[in-house]
């Protein structure tokens, strides 16, 4: 299968399993190398096209290594994700020391740096993303830890002259006969020497002792003792900070302009026109440190040039979006509804979702070390592949002369994931323009905050307009959808595995794919607008599992039926991961057994995304007055959970992560094209005192596991909104919540 | 010239006195573990103790530091308190992405110092100028509840 193919089959069917076994093993090669450990093991997947020439692969060119031993017995293992919070740094080399048998004490994880040994083995590029890096690395990395484990076996029993099959390995130990024993550390170099295997054969899940145990995170540690380096903390010889000053409106071209007074700052080194993305144009601050770059941004004087250029007004937005919800759009899917209006009842409603920044804690940053031939690039990216090729173009050079050291992030949630490499090509820009000018020294540009809320690649806003016809059992006669908003996937390289006739499947995941027996007709407009928009944490999901649920729960309530049972007779039966999920949420929560007290009230949603499906119910209560969120019971279905203890992580934050999107001045607006927000003042987002109590439960499972970094949020907004309807009667139809 | 204390060490530093702290700490003295979230001691990732209080370092120049005890989260394994509240956040695997919480950490190990038992409002109250956009709060109470506890014992 090609991998155009199959990165259309991940993206339009999430929840299928992965191809298994031949077809992986069929593109791989693996390669040994001593990469300054006694032994190392790599592998990289032979492209399709070189695979289907029958080429043979050189060695030479894919310098990785996913696996190393030490003499004193350490093991490091590549992690080939970014690791943002979501746990990958754990669980991968979970994978790997499971079938390798390595002691987990002795196990260093590393953040692989850009390589095609590390591409993703589906989709063809190194990359983090749509929670598919346990779901893909799955098989990836226990085979590598099975190869290797079987290599240190040939040594061991070649040393003893006994068979292999008459040695056991555990804790990083070859166990032989007659009481022998070898530490991994002893036979590395040996192990080194040995071929390896064509074939071997996994674990079966029973024989597990680290998968599916709750595992504490590796990266800890110096995460608590300000130890850990993340990309903002890169700190080189003679390196420079810079800031880049950006036109107001997105596109915007530098007019006038005068650093006079930024160069009288002490500090500052230089100041140059850079080019920006989307073709913009602006200035570049060079200092000795933040503090100067900041004050001499500050002194610039520059005239902006926004002629000609969209500047979008939210409140014009919105009006525009109504009168094309009113016009014919492109058909994403067409059932017969012509029941509908001779339906009994009708409900009509209309949901309105704004622009969303990510806002990861860490700002965005690139540090670089460019040296006319080739060039050093330390940066906290989800795109390694795409930004190396990005940095490449702007600077000349070969994609393999650009080395990425991926650095730690501080969070991301889509953001450092951009088609166009936005921080990343803008940052090679700088680093060009400054070796033109005749300097050396590496350069750090950082972006503030306020560069972070005004940056654009943003969660598009978007408009439902939804209207249905059903009967006095709540039966669903016609469901007519509409969505407006901004396309992610159009224009950018992945538009011809995610828009299948003009429709991006990142704007109708969610509803087109809905769970619910139901005849719908769903409609698309996909405006362009100059705002630069992306997937947020979830993606699609963050505004269609919203309309969904709160709209059954709405029926529910119309029809006078329970919320789980009306649920689970629209699934009829063909859904049991998100019965059993839903079941488990509800069994933990005490729903329909406990009695709440005055004033406060169950709501549920249930939502499947990235293939894993979690249910919440959750009881909010009245506050004076003001609904609050006390406490989310969450049921999950991920398959084989294989860190128990990242997978509740991963639901506790991003059920506050949705939260944060219900609460006030959560938004990202426009007036004139400029962004209204600045700062955590003006965009607000979850603090400790909004925090509910999140209760998760995992389906026990032994089938291959999907991801976890996302399908905890989409579920919870709906949830909370259908338990305030039933404690105000108000549907609420605008995120963030309008409680007024 | 501007002298303080840091980490229980004199340091004396050239640099504009306008200079944030937080800049002083991480371009100056490549301290890096205090991190830079907004600039506006809005998001507390900047936290660290001036004479015992937490204070956003963000937006505190170098000239009212002068004189004075600075410590930050590298400090923090010399202490007994704050050892007791990195162990505790091990223990409860509080952290995801990480960097807020040399922030959360310094704003606890205040807290803990004034108030040695502190109630979930207590922690609410001195630790809701410290984001986390991860969403670690809930494991963030349970481990000042565990580091209290762990002290008093």
């Amino acid at each position: 299968m090609r991998y155009e193919a199959l990165m259309q089959r991940l993206a339009q069917m999430p929840g299928e399993p992965q191809p298994v076994g031949g077809l992986v093993l069929s593109r791989r090669e693996f390669l040994k190398l001593s990469a300054g450990a006694a032994f190392a093991l790599g592998l990289y997947t032979v492209p399709a096209a070189a695979a289907e020439a029958g080429q043979a692969s050189k060695p030479s060119e894919m310098p990785d290594a996913f696996i190393a031993v030490h003499g004193d017995g350490g093991i490091v293992i590549q992690v080939n994700r970014l690791e943002f919070g979501q746990g990958v740094y754990t669980a991968l080399p979970m994978l790997l020391a499971e079938e390798f048998d390595g002691d987990w004490a002795l196990v260093r994880p590393h953040l692989a740096p850009a390589g095609d040994a590390y591409k993703d083995p589906f989709m063809g590029m190194q990359m983090t993303g749509g929670s598919m890096s346990v779901k893909n690395s799955w098989l990836q990395y226990r085979e590598l830890g099975a190869r290797a484990r079987a290599m240190f076996v040939a040594a061991a029993a070649r040393r003893w002259g006994a068979s292999p099959a008459a040695c056991r390995t555990r804790n990083s130990v070859v166990l032989g006969p007659g009481g022998r024993h070898a530490s991994y550390g002893e036979l590395a170099a040996a192990a080194m020497a040995e071929a390896v295997p064509e074939q071997v054969t996994l674990k079966a899940a029973r024989d597990f002792v680290l998968i599916g145990k709750p595992t504490r995170r590796l990266d800890s540690p110096a995460k608590v003792n300000g130890r850990e380096q993340y990309g903002l903390d890169v700190h080189l010889p003679g390196m420079k900070t810079v800031l880049l000053a950006k036109p107001p409106v997105f596109g915007g071209k530098l007019g006038r302009w005068d650093a006079a007074a930024a160069r009288k700052v002490p500090g500052v080194v230089d100041v140059f026109p850079v080019p920006l993305d989307r073709g913009a144009g602006g200035l570049a601050v060079v200092a000795e440190g933040f503090w100067p770059a900041h004050q001499g941004r500050r002194a610039l004087q520059v005239q902006w040039d926004t002629a000609g250029l969209e500047k979008v007004d939210s409140a014009r937005q919105l009006a525009h979006y109504r009168e094309l919800a009113g016009t014919p759009g492109l058909v994403a899917r067409d059932d017969d509804i012509s029941a509908l209006d001779k339906a009994m009842h009708r409900l009509r409603a209309e949901y309105e979702f704004p622009y969303l920044a990510h806002a990861p804690m860490e700002v965005l940053n690139c540090t670089l070390h460019y040296h006319g031939d080739r060039c050093d690039i330390w940066v906290g990216t989800q795109f390694q592949t795409m930004d190396q090729m990005a940095a490449a173009k702007v600077l000349g050079l070969k994609p393999e002369q650009v080395a990425i050291h991926t650095q730690m992030a501080g969070g991301g949630f889509g953001r450092r994931a951009v088609p166009t490499s936005d921080y990343v090509a803008e940052a090679a820009a700088v680093a060009k323009s400054w070796r033109a000018a005749g300097h050396g020294e590496p350069i750090k540009v950082m972006w503030t905050r306020e560069d972070d809320l005004h940056g654009g690649y943003y969660r598009p806003a978007y408009l439902h307009r939804v209207d249905i016809g059903f009967n006095g059992s709540g039966r669903i006669m016609g469901w007519k959808h509409m969505v407006v908003g901004q396309s992610i996937a159009a224009g950018t390289a992945m538009a011809p595995f995610l828009m299948k006739n003009g429709i991006d499947h990142l704007v109708v995941e969610g509803i087109v794919d809905t769970p619910y027996r139901l005849p719908m007709r769903l409609e698309v407009h996909q405006p362009e607008v100059n705002v630069p928009v992306l997937w947020w944490r979830s993606v699609g999901n963050t505004h269609t599992a919203y309309v969904m649920e709160t709209l059954i729960d709405e029926l529910a309530q119309q029809s006078g039926q329970d919320p789980v049972a009306y649920r689970k007779e629209l699934m009829q039966n063909r859904h049991p991961r998100h019965v059993a999920a839903l079941d488990l949420a509800v069994a933990r929560s005490g729903y329909g057994r406990r009695k709440l007290p005055k004033d406060h009230a169950w709501g549920v949603a249930v939502h499947e995304a990235f293939g894993s499906v979690v249910a919440y119910v959750v009881e909010a209560a009245l506050d004076n007055g003001r609904p609050r969120l006390l406490k989310a019971t969450a049921g999950v279905h991920c398959n084989l959970a294989v860190n128990p203890l990242t997978v509740r992580a991963q639901v506790e934050g991003a059920a506050l992560m949705a939260l944060s999107t219900t609460l006030p001045d959560n938004a990202i607006t426009f007036e004139d094209g400029v962004v209204q927000q600045d700062n955590f003042n003006t965009y607000q987002i979850a603090r400790m005192d909004a925090m509910p109590e999140v209760d998760v439960h995992i389906v026990p499972s032994a089938d291959p596991p999907t991801g976890m970094g996302e399908p905890g949020l989409p579920p919870l907004a709906p949830a909370y909104a259908n338990a305030i309807a039933r404690l105000t009667g108000k549907r609420l139809r605008r995120l963030p919540f309008d409680l007024a | 010239m501007i002298e303080f204390e840091l980490n229980g060490r004199r340091v004396a530093l050239s640099a504009d006195p306008a200079t944030p702290l937080l800049w002083a700490l991480r371009d100056h003295l490549a301290m890096t573990g205090t991190k830079f979230g907004c600039g506006m001691a809005l998001c507390g990732a900047c936290t660290v103790h001036l004479d015992g209080a937490a204070i956003r370092s963000c937006v505190t120049p170098l000239s009212a530091v002068a004189g004075r005890k600075v410590r930050t989260i590298e400090a923090m394994e010399d202490d007994a308190v704050g050892r007791a509240v990195q162990k505790a956040w091990i223990e409860h695997d509080v952290v995801q992405c990480g960097y807020c919480q040399s922030g959360q950490i310094m704003s606890a190990v205040e807290l803990l110092k004034r108030t040695p038992q502190p109630s979930d409002e207590d922690i609410v109250a001195a630790l809701s100028g410290n984001l986390c956009r991860c969403g670690t709060y809930q494991r963030i109470k349970a481990a000042v509840h565990a580091a209290a506890r762990e002290l008093a014992a």
